[in-house]
C-alpha cells in the first residue's frame, strides 16, 4: 500500500486524461440530482415503498457480500496459490457471471435452482423449499452477480501479496491452516476488504438477475432498483428520489471505507 | 491506449455508414416490446413491397420508448402498446394523429399440463398457488387488474413482474402455476405454456395505437410505413400473430 508519504505530483500529461474520466462518470449524476425534485424530496423517499425497497435492498447486498467472502475468499485463494490442470478454465467460469447479461444469469439461475430446476427440484420435491419469490432468492441472485467481483480482486491481492512470510512460517512449523489465518489474510486484508466492498456495491445495484430470478414483490422481493424502474414507469420524479436514495446509502458506506482501507 | 480509441472510432464510423449510402431511406420504428413478433414479420412485408426503405425496429417497454422519443431520440414512427404512453407524446407535440391499429386482450397462462390445475380467474385469489401478474405500473399489469376487480377478486400474487415477456418465462420454466399475460403471447410461446381463456377479459382490452413522430408528410416515407400497417397485409400480419382489429 502506498502510504502520504510517497504520494507525488502526477506526470502533467496524466491530468487531462484523469480529468476527462472523473467528468464522464460524474455528469450523469450531477444531471440526475439536477432533474430531482428537491421540494417534495421528503415524501417521495419516506413512502412505505421506498422503505420496504430499501430495507431489502441492504439486507440482501450485505448477505449476498457475507455469503461471497465465505465461499469467495477460499476460492480466490485456490486460484491464487495452487497449481492444478484447468484452472484458467476455471478462472474463466469464475469471471463469467460479470459477461453475462444479468438477466440471462437469472434465468440460468431458475434453470438451475427453481422449483423445476437441476438443484432446486429434489431440493422442493423433499423439503418444499423454493428460492424464487422469496429473499433467499434475491439473495441467491445478487451472490451469484456479485462474488465474480471479490474473487477476482482477492485473487490479484493474494498474487501480488509477499509469500516469504507464509514460507517463513512453514519453516517454523506453523500448520497451513495457522499460516492462512495468521499471515495469508492479515496480509489480504486490503484486498478483501476492496473486493467485498465491490461485491456490495455490485450487490446493491443489481436488477436483472434478481428481477429474474426472484421475481418481483413489495416487502418481498422488490429491491431499490426493481422499484425505481418501476417508479420509471409511471413517475419519473419518484424513480429520480429513488435513485438519489440509493445513491446517498451508497456513498455513506463508500466514502468511509476508501478512507480507511483503500488509501 | 489512444490507437485502441481509433480503430474503435473507425469501426464506430465504419459501421455508421453502411446505413446511410445509396439512395436507400430508414425509418427508424419505436414499438411496443409486445410487438416484436408481429413488427418483425411486417418488417419483411414491407421493405419487400418498397425496396428503397429500410426499416429499423427499435423494441422496448411503452413507457421506455416514450421516454425515449421525449429526450430526442431519433424516431420516425412509435407504435405503443397503450394510449396513454401516446397521448403524452401527443400532449409534447411530438406524435401526429396517431391511429388505433390492433387491439390486445388478456389470458391465463399455465405451464404446459396445468400441474396445479388452474381452473379459472378465481384462482388468482388463492394464496396457496404460485401465481404472476405484470405490475401495476405497467399496461398489462393495469388491464389485469381490471379484469380481476371487474370479476370481485383480490389477487393474491406472488410476484409482480415488470413486463409480460418475463412473466411469460417464470411460466414456460414451471416457476409459476399461473399468470395474466396477452393472448399474443400464449400465441407466440408455442407450445410452451397452455392458455386458458378468461371469459369476462373480452371487453377489456388494450388499444395500440400507431402514429409518425416530429411532423412527418403524408408522401412521408414514415407516412408509408403507418398506413401500411393498417392496411390490408399489415393487418393480416397481425391477425395471424394474435392480435384483433382496432
Amino acid at each position: 500500500m502506498t502510504d502520504g508519504s510517497r504520494r507525488t505530483r502526477p506526470p502533467r500529461v496524466l491530468l487531462p486524461f484523469a480529468a476527462v474520466g472523473l467528468a464522464f462518470l460524474v455528469a450523469p449524476l450531477l444531471a440526475l440530482a439536477q432533474r430531482a425534485p428537491w421540494s417534495n424530496l421528503g415524501t417521495l423517499v419516506t413512502a412505505p415503498v421506498v422503505t420496504d425497497a430499501l430495507r431489502l435492498s441492504v439486507v440482501s447486498a450485505v448477505a449476498a457480500t457475507g455469503l461471497s467472502l465465505l465461499f469467495g475468499v477460499p476460492l480466490a485463494w485456490v486460484l491464487a496459490r495452487t497449481a492444478f490442470p484447468g484452472r484458467s478454465l476455471v478462472r474463466a467460469l469464475v469471471t463469467l457471471p460479470m459477461v453475462l447479461p444479468p438477466v440471462v444469469g437469472g434465468a440460468a439461475l431458475l434453470f438451475a435452482f427453481g422449483r423445476r430446476g437441476v438443484v432446486g427440484g429434489p431440493l422442493y420435491d423433499r423439503t418444499d423449499f423454493v428460492l424464487p419469490f422469496s429473499i433467499w432468492g434475491v439473495i441467491a441472485a445478487n451472490t451469484f452477480v456479485a462474488m465474480p467481483f471479490l474473487v477476482l480482486t482477492v485473487e490479484s491481492g493474494l498474487r501480488s501479496g509477499d509469500d516469504r512470510f507464509e514460507d517463513a512460517a512453514a519453516t517454523l512449523g506453523a500448520s497451513r491452516w495457522t499460516i492462512f489465518r495468521r499471515i495469508t489474510l492479515p496480509n489480504a486484508a486490503p484486498a478483501i476488504v476492496a473486493g467485498a466492498v465491490l461485491c456490495w456495491a455490485r450487490a446493491l445495484g443489481e436488477f436483472g438477475a434478481t428481477v429474474t430470478f426472484a421475481g418481483n414483490l413489495q416487502g418481498r422481493t422488490q429491491t431499490m432498483p426493481l422499484a425505481v424502474f418501476l417508479a420509471l414507469e409511471s413517475d419519473r420524479e419518484a424513480a429520480i428520489a429513488l435513485s438519489l436514495v440509493l445513491i446517498a446509502v451508497s456513498l455513506a458506506v463508500l466514502v468511509p471505507l476508501r478512507d480507511r482501507w483503500l488509501r | 491506449m489512444v490507437a485502441i480509441l481509433i480503430v474503435a472510432g473507425a469501426l464506430v464510423a465504419g459501421g455508421g455508414c453502411g446505413s446511410g449510402d445509396g439512395d436507400v431511406a430508414t425509418v427508424t420504428v419505436f414499438a411496443a416490446a409486445s410487438l416484436a413478433d408481429a413488427f418483425a414479420d411486417v418488417e419483411q412485408a414491407f421493405e419487400a413491397a418498397h425496396p428503397g426503405v429500410s426499416i429499423a425496429l427499435n423494441f422496448a417497454g411503452s413507457s421506455s420508448l416514450r421516454e425515449q422519443i421525449l429526450q430526442g431520440a431519433p424516431a420516425d414512427v412509435f407504435a405503443s402498446a397503450n394510449e396513454a404512453n401516446m397521448a403524452q407524446l401527443v400532449a409534447a407535440g411530438v406524435a401526429d394523429a396517431p391511429q388505433v391499429f390492433a387491439t390486445n386482450r388478456l389470458e391465463i397462462a399455465v405451464p404446459v399440463g396445468n400441474p396445479a390445475g388452474v381452473g379459472g380467474l378465481a384462482d388468482f385469489a388463492d394464496e396457496d398457488l404460485v401465481l404472476g401478474l405484470c405490475a401495476p405500473e405497467v399496461p398489462c399489469g393495469e388491464l389485469s387488474r381490471q379484469v380481476l376487480t371487474a370479476a370481485g377478486l383480490t389477487p393474491a400474487p406472488d410476484t409482480e413482474e415488470p413486463d409480460v415477456r418475463a412473466l411469460l418465462t417464470k411460466v414456460e420454466a414451471g416457476e409459476l402455476d399461473a399468470a395474466i399475460v396477452y393472448v399474443t403471447d400464449v400465441l407466440a410461446a408455442g407450445g410452451d405454456v397452455e392458455g386458458i381463456e378468461i371469459a369476462s377479459a373480452a371487453d377489456v382490452v388494450t388499444r395500440y395505437p400507431i402514429a409518425t413522430v416530429g411532423g412527418a408528410g403524408a408522401d412521408d416515407v414514415s407516412a408509408l410505413f403507418v398506413a401500411f400497417v393498417l392496411g390490408g397485409e399489415g393487418q393480416a400480419i397481425l391477425r395471424a400473430r394474435g392480435f384483433a382489429g382496432p
